[in-house]
């Protein structure tokens, strides 16, 4: 892991509001807990925050963020920068690529994909490619090794991929060898009767 | 109780100890950097491993509860081991992982000689380094005037944290990032904004927060020591003044559970540039308008010639904030041999001596606040006029339940509190019931009514005392067993003014009089500096700083500052303490009591004592509790019920605080550069919260 510090000022905001109804939603987040406890809703709201701008939170979201939930601006801060999930910096406009680099992925390829992202987007992780429309980082363990090697875009995991799976098309979540989810590949083997 | 088996030793301890308490309780001692006794605890740097037996690894002492120990089999007490070769060899562990990422740059490092870590390696550490990668490196941060990093050297022990979160009230401090890359920082390197921030120097265990402005100044071993009493507000916090030579390097705090705990206000901290600036080291005599340095006959002549050709009743003396009770008294004496009763101290108006103790201290004691259960807070911002007090209401208040309110200004306290409104008439309408804090104060246990200054300064200052006094009685605050009317002073001076009668009496002008036209003939200030003489009035200042007091003088007699004299300070709550000498005054400065001696001998009305001692003896035969170092002569609850029922007019303006900026209330703060650097930042951060 590398030291994780927030976007140089050039490319932050110069300033965040909250839509009307992710306000709405927060303030519902919020209500879930007793008085006093709104920090209870930190990591939901900017999560949500993320999501809704662009894949990343800004400096201005990070006190907006604290403001609603009157945290001190660093209490939010520590949050932001201590999970990974948040994105410090801004990431591609289609995709923000994360590929598991833990065991099972690399024995299974993991190096080609990286390989892969490395020469499509960029050399280093968290840099934005030529036209802006995507980026890559490495992360652990995202829990689908019996499909490794994979990524995660978004909120979808690319599974059982090969260098080919940078070749343009959008393809389909899941398992990209035809198989269903972590079944077998080529049908059942066990089980294939029933008495 | 609990039974336990430390080293052997059968002890037993109260259940909700921690088993770091229970083991120093068995005198063992348990190495630690991430514990500390006033803040919350955390459990991360594992050095305070112990063995209990029959666990299967070594429990973190500082997190485990004595109530969590398993016993034995048969049911005998937990047996703990502090010195076994399992609880060594884990130490050891701890340690060498603490080391690989500490740099070995001791020689430089301001800490060297009074570092924990240091200190631990000695018993812990291992003689070479395993370790063949990269060390972690990282960039070290802005934290304002005060506060100086070297962020390389950081074992994330995240005291500092704790300390600007729990003590301070101002959560500024965080640690960002993860693992090996988390960092210590404010949000966007800001500088700290708190009173107290002097104390992270103290509170990091190893040099990653040091001194600026004492960086590379000096070693603790070269400094000399000298315990002494802090007079930078009226709290009156327990200081070691360190010295090399003639010079005073640095003030730390001593630990005293009664007033400061073993914290220091940065004013109390870093006023020390301030005494070597801007001093007074030869008496002048101004001719013409103009100040010229002058011998110390010249100087005694000149104010000889004048008193003979005015009226002892013309004659009037004011003290300054920063004045001994000794000096005050000599003064008095030699004043009382002219037939003057002209005296007075710095915002002591309000107050006569004569309504008894209770009337003018904080009668339920700086400890004391712990036991309230709600306080009313009139005329005063206890953040600035007391911060290390203020730090004892915030602990009070995260204790719980305590009811807060405040009439007066709007501030930043560090705890929530209910607004009450802004000067005499909500206080008026809160005595007559009309609030429902009154309810919360009438159902309190323990109330204190904290005035303060601001509300005590003003020309109706007695009027409103009495008022706060009627309040208090009316609402339960002054009983035989909890006396709650308390009396925040904002000077160290004060109190012990008051307490000799340094004060106008039957007959006597009051500082007010004193500074209107045409009243006095000769005014003596002993240091007071924030006073404006009227033209026409030969003014003899003896003090220690070319302040506002010096400019206007007509005659300089150089005077000795708190670090070097030897004097008696009573502070806000009446206890009485003794500074004492740490250094000389500079040049031809002398002791502020010796000056006024030798003036009196010139005068020829020669004070009858020839040492601090023969002082000293003459001023317990009239104040006998002064003899009684380091304890409270307690005030009488009846006077505050005779207090109570003097009344008053009182104006309608809105409580002021009295201290505009925390870090120049006085002649010293104002010499000292790192305080005008201070008091910049804070500013700053004023003006950009005000837009």
């Amino acid at each position: 892991m590398s030291v994780r510090r927030l976007a140089p000022k050039e490319l932050q905001p110069a300033s965040f509001t909250f839509a009307p109804e992710t306000l709405a939603w927060a303030k519902a987040q919020i209500a879930k807990y007793p008085p006093g406890r709104q920090a209870s809703a930190a990591i939901p709201i900017l999560w949500r925050v993320q999501e809704e701008h662009a894949g990343w939170v800004s400096e201005a979201a990070i006190r907006a963020v604290a403001d609603l939930l009157g945290m001190p601006y660093i209490r939010m801060l520590e949050i932001a920068t201590f999970y990974t999930m948040f994105q410090l910096q801004p990431v591609g406009k289609k995709a923000h690529i994360q590929v598991c680099g833990t065991t099972p992925c690399r024995l299974r390829g993991a190096d080609d994909i990286i390989k892969v992202c490395q020469s499509r987007i960029h050399h280093e992780p968290f840099h934005l490619s030529k036209d802006g429309n995507f980026s890559w980082e490495e992360v652990e363990c995202l829990g689908a090794c019996v499909n490794a090697p994979m990524v995660l875009i978004w909120k979808d995991t690319y599974e059982d991929l090969t260098r080919g799976f940078a070749s343009g098309n959008p393809s389909k979540p899941g398992p990209q060898n035809g198989r269903q989810f972590s079944a077998p590949l080529g049908g059942p083997t066990t089980l294939k009767e029933f008495t | 109780m609990t039974k336990l088996v430390i080293d052997g030793k059968e002890i037993d301890v109260p259940p909700e100890f921690t088993l770091l308490q229970a083991c120093e309780a068995a005198g063992a001692e348990i190495p630690r950097f991430c514990y500390h006794e006033r803040l919350s605890i955390a459990g991360n740097c594992r050095m305070c491993l112990v063995e209990i037996k029959g666990g299967p690894k070594p429990v973190a002492s500082c997190a485990w509860g004595v109530r969590d120990c398993r016993p034995g089999p048969k049911g005998e007490p937990p047996v703990i081991s502090t010195r076994s070769p399992m609880v060594k060899k884990a130490r050891e562990g701890v340690m060498e992982f603490l080391l690989i990422n500490h740099p070995l740059d001791c020689p430089i490092c301001d800490q060297g000689g009074e570092c924990d870590l240091q200190d631990q390696a000695m018993g812990y550490g291992v003689d070479s380094s395993r370790f063949a990668e990269n060390k972690r490196a990282v960039e070290d941060k802005y934290l304002g005037a005060l506060v100086k990093t070297s962020m390389n050297r950081c074992i994330q022990c995240t005291r500092c944290v704790r300390f600007a979160a729990e003590v301070c009230g101002v959560p500024e401090l965080g640690a960002t990032g993860r693992g090996e890359d988390m960092e210590i920082t404010t949000y966007l390197e800001s500088a700290l904004s708190s009173e107290l921030q002097g104390n992270l120097v103290d509170i990091c265990p190893v040099g990653a927060l040091t001194s600026k402005p004492y960086a590379f100044a000096a070693r603790p071993w070269e400094l000399g020591k000298t315990q002494s009493i802090d007079v930078m507000d009226g709290v009156g916090s327990a200081i070691r003044v360190d010295t090399r030579g003639r010079e005073v390097m640095r003030i730390l705090p001593r630990v005293n559970e009664a007033v400061n705990e073993e914290w220091i206000s940065d004013k109390t901290r870093h006023v020390v540039d301030g005494l070597r600036a801007q001093r007074l080291d030869r008496p002048y005599i101004r001719e013409n308008g103009q100040l010229y340095p002058a011998s110390w006959f010249e100087a005694f002549d000149a104010i000889a010639a004048k008193i003979a050709r005015s009226d002892g009743k013309r004659i009037g003396a004011i003290a300054g904030d920063l004045a001994a009770v000794e000096e005050m008294f000599a003064l008095k004496e030699l004043l009382g041999k002219y037939g003057s009763v002209n005296l007075a101290v710095q915002g002591g108006d309000a107050f006569d001596p004569k309504a008894g103790r209770a009337s003018y201290i904080f009668n339920p004691t700086i400890a004391g606040i712990e036991q309230a259960d709600a306080l009313l807070i009139v005329g005063s911002n206890p953040r600035r006029e007391a911060a290390v007090l203020n730090a004892r209401i915030r602990k009070r208040w995260r204790s719980g339940q305590l009811k807060i309110g405040l009439i007066g200004a709007r501030a930043d306290l560090t705890y929530p509190y209910d607004y009450l409104g802004a000067g005499t008439d909500s206080l008026s309408e809160l005595a007559a019931g009309k609030h429902s804090f009154a309810d919360a104060l009438k159902g309190a246990k323990h109330p204190i009514v904290l005035v303060g200054t601001g509300a005590t300064a003003r020309h109706d200052g007695a009027a409103v005392v009495a008022l706060a006094a009627k309040l208090a009685v009316d609402f339960g605050a002054a009983k035989p067993d909890w006396n709650g009317f308390a009396v925040l002073h904002d000077t160290a001076s004060r109190v012990g003014a008051l307490d000799i009668g340094f004060a106008g009496g039957a007959g006597g002008l009051s500082a007010a009089q004193m500074t209107t036209f045409g009243t006095l003939d000769v005014l003596f200030l002993l240091g007071a500096d924030e006073i404006k003489v009227p033209d026409g009035t030969f003014v003899v200042y003896i003090g220690t700083h070319g302040d506002r007091g010096a400019h206007r003088a007509d005659v300089i007699l150089p005077g000795a500052a708190y670090t070097e004299k030897s004097g008696i300070y009573v502070n806000t709550e009446g206890r009485v303490q003794m500074a004492n000498r740490a250094a000389f005054p500079p040049g031809e400065a002398r002791e502020d009591w010796a000056i006024i001696r030798a003036l009196s001998d010139v005068l020829g009305k020669k004070l009858p004592y020839d040492s601090l001692f023969a002082l000293r003896q003459a001023l317990f035969r009239t104040a006998p509790h002064l003899m009684r170092v380091d304890r409270i002569e307690t005030g009488n609850a009846d006077d505050i019920k005779t207090l109570a029922g003097k009344g008053g007019n009182l104006e309608k303006a809105p409580f002021k605080t009295s201290v505009e900026d925390f870090y120049l209330t006085n002649p010293i703060a104002r010499a000292s550069a790192v305080m005008a650097e201070c008091s910049r930042l804070a500013s700053g951060k004023m003006l950009t919260a005000a837009e």
